[in-house]
């Protein structure tokens, strides 16, 4: 039994409300200007690519510290190895490659030369999700939490925005040992304030609610934040908590989110298997079972569409989360308990 | 063979050659064995074949490490990428003295240390958790880069099976060693012609596996990897080598050293009784350092 304590001590932050918020944003470009100004200062920092140059967006990086990224041509394992050699070498590799490849190629890799290793590895799975939507489910990255949660040691974190993959960037180069970051290529809203601070293992709420709470990370975060605004009109009080720390997991702030609002929805642009949906049921089975609906994608590979057309294909959209919330609340929206 | 075995002093300890190497190789086959016999299983005919590669390397002086702190950021890089051969490596780091000798004793047994295969995090002196084969080239070719990256002298040398080349992905490694000329690294190939289930020539044939080293780019040179002058000097030449890496192919023979398992595809992990590790020592003119 997890222990519920710090009842009032809840991370939250501020949503950000600027005018900047309705401006879109590749979270790649955080990922790799960050990576850069850290290599700028800290000299262990190296980055290690699949032929992936520009869709990593690391070219500016090749041409400021060119003795610091290495390009292992298109050969994954490879690739997770010699990450795993130059942090044994004192080094601190950031290897980056389209997530879809990076994990499924490599998976032995990652499991034996970072996690089981605990190697000072940092693994960044570009261009997460369906992002690469028209290409199909070759390259389509929706298996990958589920793969690397699992993994002991290699922690796994899910930014939703660029404020959040800068500092879970910044994060990631004090944190000793192998983690996995999932860096969306897919056009998002700047969510956070600047000032933000991420933290490993702590969810952030991100709108206070008492009645159904949604938990989710990526992509889907500022589609968490619609549905949820979309339930207040019809007097639904939605939490929305950012799980970006998949592992370790926040099991206090999800079973404080199951005993004050008594139901979960969980959303991510995953399969509904085995990632966060997945994770956050194993809390609450443990612990404090309550009414839940997992969103993500079914027992099937995706169809053809654009990245956008799918997340509305499987209902990972606002109206997806706040049907599901619904359904959890019982007749028409209209509160059960009341 | 007590004092070779002291931990005493292990850092500055004198390299062995000749008569003394050849002795400490065959201490390190009999402990193997009977590492084996004690777990019940293990790999006999890989640990055989690569006792003297081992010896050289560790006890010949060619790796610069330092036992009493293992964790030296100088230190050379020592990959054992072929980690089924954990009884001799094993064997080899405590001849070394990174720890006890008596530690070999626990080998498998339950909690100890002494995993199948190598753990990093749990035994001093291993670099990398091996096991999976096609692990130990990629990642001393990233130890290999981060040395070029720190400006450092320090070399890198990794161990691989021959039927472990299989394994696509020491090649994708080999291009990039060969990409960006890393010259500060070695690959010793142990060569010895069987792998698990059958000879190599008789599974996926190797040959012409000096042409294949040649052809991705490495200086590469043949060598009887039972002589240990010939493994010093081939390691010798490994490290005047400017421009590229090297590949040492270590024709060897698996089993070697004890007549009934030599060149037997069943020895892969055969696992000798304890009639069989007697009349094995007396072969190898060492004793049976321990059986419970």
């Amino acid at each position: 039994m997890v222990g519920v304590t710090r009842m009032a001590d809840q991370d939250s932050a501020q949503i950000v409300t600027d005018g900047l918020e309705l401006e879109l944003f590749d979270c790649r470009d955080a990922f790799s200007k960050t990576l850069e100004e850290m290599a700028a200062k800290n000299p262990k920092i190296c980055a290690v690519v699949n032929d992936s140059v520009s869709s990593t967006k690391l070219k500016s990086f090749r041409s400021r510290f060119p003795e610091r990224f290495v390009n292992v041509g298109i050969a994954e394992q490879n690739m997770v190895g010699v990450g795993c050699g130059l942090a044994n070498g004192g080094m601190q590799p950031y290897v980056a490659g389209a997530g879809c490849f990076l994990t499924a190629r490599a998976m032995e890799q990652v499991k034996v030369d970072l996690g089981y290793s605990n190697s000072n590895v940092k693994l960044c799975g570009m261009s997460s999700g369906m992002a690469y939507g028209e290409l199909g489910p070759t390259h389509h990255s929706v298996e990958d939490v589920a793969w690397t949660r699992i993994i002991p040691n290699l922690a796994v974190v899910v930014p939703a925005d660029p404020i959040e993959t800068r500092a879970a960037m910044l994060y990631s180069e004090q944190h000793v040992g192998p983690m996995f970051l999932r860096i969306s290529r897919m056009p998002v809203r700047r969510l956070l304030d600047e000032n933000y601070r991420f933290q490993l293992g702590k969810a952030v709420q991100l709108r206070a609610g008492t009645d159904v709470t949604v938990i989710t990370n990526g992509v889907l975060v500022s589609r968490a934040l619609e549905a949820a605004e979309q339930l207040a009109v019809r007097g639904i009080q939605t939490r929305v908590l950012n799980m970006s720390s998949v592992k370790p997991l926040d099991t206090e702030a999800i079973l404080r989110a199951a005993i004050e609002t008594s139901r979960i929805v969980t959303a991510e642009e995953g399969f509904a298997a085995g990632g966060l949906g997945g994770a956050v049921a194993e809390v609450l089975a443990l612990n404090h079972p309550v009414p839940m609906r997992i969103l993500g994608l079914p027992d099937q590979f995706a169809p053809t569409g654009s990245a956008d057309f799918l997340l509305e294909h499987f209902g990972l959209t606002a109206s997806g989360i706040y049907s599901a919330a619904k359904e959890l609340l019982g007749d028409n929206g209209k509160l059960r308990d009341e | 063979m007590v004092n070779l075995f002291s931990s005493q002093d292990a850092n500055g300890r004198e390299p062995l050659r000749g008569r003394e190497l050849a002795e400490a190789s065959q201490w390190l086959r009999i402990s193997a064995m009977t590492m084996t016999h004690h777990a019940g299983i293990g790999h006999t005919g890989g640990d055989l074949s690569a006792a003297d590669i081992l010896a050289t390397l560790y006890l010949g002086g060619i790796l610069r490490v330092r036992p009493d702190d293992p964790a030296w950021s100088e230190r050379d890089r020592f990959i054992m990428s072929k980690g089924h051969c954990s009884g001799v490596f094993y064997s080899t780091l405590a001849a070394r003295g990174f720890f006890p000798v008596g530690a070999l004793k626990t080998h498998m047994d339950p909690l100890s240390k002494l995993n199948g295969h190598p753990d990093r995090n749990k035994v001093a002196g291993v670099e990398a958790n091996t096991g999976p084969l096609g692990h130990g080239l990629p990642i001393a070719v990233g130890a290999a880069l981060a040395s070029r990256m720190c400006q450092k002298s320090w070399r890198v040398y990794v161990l691989t099976g021959d039927g472990e080349l299989q394994e696509g992905s020491n090649w994708e490694a080999a291009m990039t060693a060969q990409q960006y000329g890393l010259d500060n690294l070695a690959v010793i190939v142990d060569r010895n012609r069987i792998q698990q289930g059958d000879f190599t020539e008789c599974t996926i044939r190797m040959e012409p596996m000096a042409d294949k080293w040649r052809a991705f780019g490495f200086h590469t040179v043949e060598v009887d990897g039972h002589n240990h002058e010939a493994l010093f000097a081939a390691f010798t030449e490994a490290a005047s080598t400017k421009g590229k890496p090297t590949c040492i192919i270590a024709n060897t023979i698996k089993g070697k050293g004890v007549s009934f398992a030599e060149d037997k595809p069943a020895w892969h992990h055969g696992v000798p009784t304890s009639e069989q590790l007697h009349a094995a020592a007396a072969e190898l003119g060492v004793e049976v350092p321990w059986l419970e």
